[in-house]
């Protein structure tokens, strides 16, 4: 055997010494316990769950964080203002774009500048597209879950159209790195929006061909109605957000009830709530949700106002000494950034609040005495991402 | 598999189990990060269809897959995982990494918590570019990987040795 530097059997061997100390902490003396992750195809990613079970009943079920952590909050301390934009990014990766709005809004807050209208509008069309690619893959990816992978194919197909036409624009199929303090590096391409609209009628078909293939199917139906309820006060008091929050009976959109300057109430649309929480509502909520932001693209592509797309700003970014918090809708709920500034060319301290951190949170709450299948109905249907919930 | 072992392996034989071994590589999927949903669009989706190269994309577990593709962010707490997945695949196996961040620690390389390189810990054939890479460029990837199969000593590959990555 060659190939193996003292640097590689180091790494090995402090990495064992860790991974057994997680063991240990699971360690139970009665019951059985059943490790699910960090690798495993039904938890997204890689959160680990481990379950305490009595014969098919969880007794107790925790999630393990930190297999994603990539130490964000501390690089972006490092970072310039135009360097962070393209490191949060990668937080949810589903839909880039809607992650970099919030923290350019905090930080034109503190500088005082506003971006045009032109550009606003546009960040709300990319925002959508961006929440769109990101639930499309939802829908599949749950259906797929239990057990139904046609509707993951499907998926994968009308995603790939919303990746062009945010590709044509930014150039980068999913991390754009597209906004700027003040506004926006390109407008859009000749002919973008006619294509726009294109799709968007496609992703209607694809919404339609959704409710047929999987929220009309009994097996689907079974396997969620009535499992993993959540009522709105326990939803509330976990601090659950965005679709999870809605389809427990909650009527709470950032979008519409706190304003940040993005174009959304300049059109018509609709929140859908559902009453009953369980898992089954939550598909249901997100399905309308990508109807509604179909429908938002539409009515912005029309009245897509003219203008500059880059407000004045200095060409060394500074921002002045303050802190600033913007919260706004991502797809997966509330995400925030709390900038601390002071006064030099990066941030001093950023706070980053992700919606999936607290949507996991409920984890241990829903899944007392359910079944194991259950547990991974639940899971797929509270939807978090792994960059999201460890950043 | 006694003609491998000893060393002796006709050139014929050799290209014709090269050759199938080529064309029937099973695929197993580990994904971590944003690099994983490519992996998927590329594994997955009816666009690009890899099973047209002759890779199957859907072993139940690592014990039944000829090559692993590392895609995303490896963390120090995820090492101990990745290399007992390793060591649990028969040889002979092959590794993609993919990925900025799988090749090197790409934009967390100076992170606290990201381990800068899936080839610290084990050994990588083919490193594919990119934050994420196209998922064509992950077929690239394959593909080059399956030239090199195709190409490839069998009794030198039987003998156990990993390929050395420096
Ligand atoms: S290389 Fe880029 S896209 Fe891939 S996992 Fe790393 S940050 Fe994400």
């Amino acid at each position: 055997m060659t190939a193996i530097s003292d640097r590689q059997k180091l790494a090995y061997v402090n990495a064992q010494a860790a991974d057994g100390r997680v063991n240990l902490e699971f360690e139970t003396e009665e019951g059985m316990t059943l490790n699910m992750g960090p690798q495993h195809p039904a938890t997204h990613g890689t959160l680990r769950i481990v379950a305490k079970l009595d014969g098919e009943q969880v007794i107790h079920c925790e999630p393990v964080m930190g297999y994603m952590h990539r130490g964000y909050e501390k690089l972006l301390e490092v970072r310039t203002y135009p360097q962070v934009n393209t490191l949060v990014n990668r937080i949810d990766w589903l839909g880039s774009f809607t992650n970099e709005v919030p923290f350019i809004l905090a930080s034109e807050k503190l500088m005082g500048v506003e971006a045009p209208p032109r550009a606003q509008w546009i960040r709300t069309i990319l925002f959508e597209l961006g929440r769109i690619a990101n639930i499309s893959l939802f829908l599949g990816d749950t259906a797929l879950h239990m057990g139904g992978m046609t509707a993951a194919f499907y998926a994968f197909r009308d995603r790939e159209f919303v990746l062009n036409q945010i590709e044509a624009v930014t150039g980068g199929r999913f991390h754009p790195n597209f906004d700027r303090i003040g506004g926006l590096k390109d407008d859009f391409p000749k002919g973008w929006i006619a294509d726009t609209k294109a799709v968007m009628a496609r992703l209607r078909d694809f919404c339609d061909e959704i409710e047929d293939l999987v929220v009309g199917n009994e097996i689907f139906q079974a396997r969620t109605r009535g499992i993993g309820i959540i009522p709105g006060d326990i939803a509330q008091s976990y601090g659950l957000s965005g679709a999870n929050l809605r389809a427990s009976g909650v009527d709470w959109d950032l979008r519409r009830d706190v304003p940040v300057g993005l174009a959304w109430d300049q059109c018509d649309w609709t929140v859908w709530t559902h009453p009953d929480g369980d898992s089954f509502s939550r598909y249901w909520v997100r399905l309308q949700e990508v109807r509604e932001a179909t429908k938002i693209v539409d009515q912005l592509c029309d009245g897509l106002p003219s203008g500059p797309i880059m407000a004045k700003v200095p060409r060394i970014i500074k921002v002045p000494e303050g802190e600033a918090w913007v919260a706004t809708e991502n797809p997966l709920g509330e995400m925030g950034y709390y900038v601390v500034s002071k006064g030099d060319l990066g941030p001093f301290r950023v706070k980053i609040r992700t919606a999936s951190f607290n949507n996991i949170s409920v984890i241990p709450w829903v899944t007392r005495g359910v079944y194991v299948p259950d547990v991974i109905s639940i899971l797929a249907s509270l939807y978090f991402i792994l960059g999201d919930i460890d950043r | 598999m006694g003609l491998v072992e000893s060393g002796k392996m006709p050139k014929p034989l050799t290209n014709l189990l090269n050759i199938s071994r080529r064309y029937s590589i099973w695929i197993f999927q580990w994904g971590l990060a944003c690099c994983a949903i490519e992996m998927g669009a590329a594994l997955g989706s009816p666009r690009y269809d890899v099973m047209r190269l002759g890779v199957i994309p859907l072993p139940a577990s690592p014990r039944q897959a000829d090559l692993v593709c590392i895609s995303g962010t490896v963390t120090d707490k995820m090492v101990p995982a990745i290399r007992r997945l390793y060591d649990q695949m028969p040889d002979p196996k092959y590794v993609i990494s993919m990925g900025s961040c799988a090749n090197c620690g790409g934009p967390y390389w100076d992170s606290y918590s990201v381990t800068k390189g899936v080839d610290q810990i084990i050994p990588v054939d083919v490193y594919v570019p990119g934050c994420p890479p196209r998922p064509e460029a992950l077929l690239e990837g394959i593909v080059l990987l399956q030239e090199r199969i195709r190409h490839e000593d069998m009794a030198e590959r039987w003998k156990g040795d990993p390929i050395v990555v420096t």
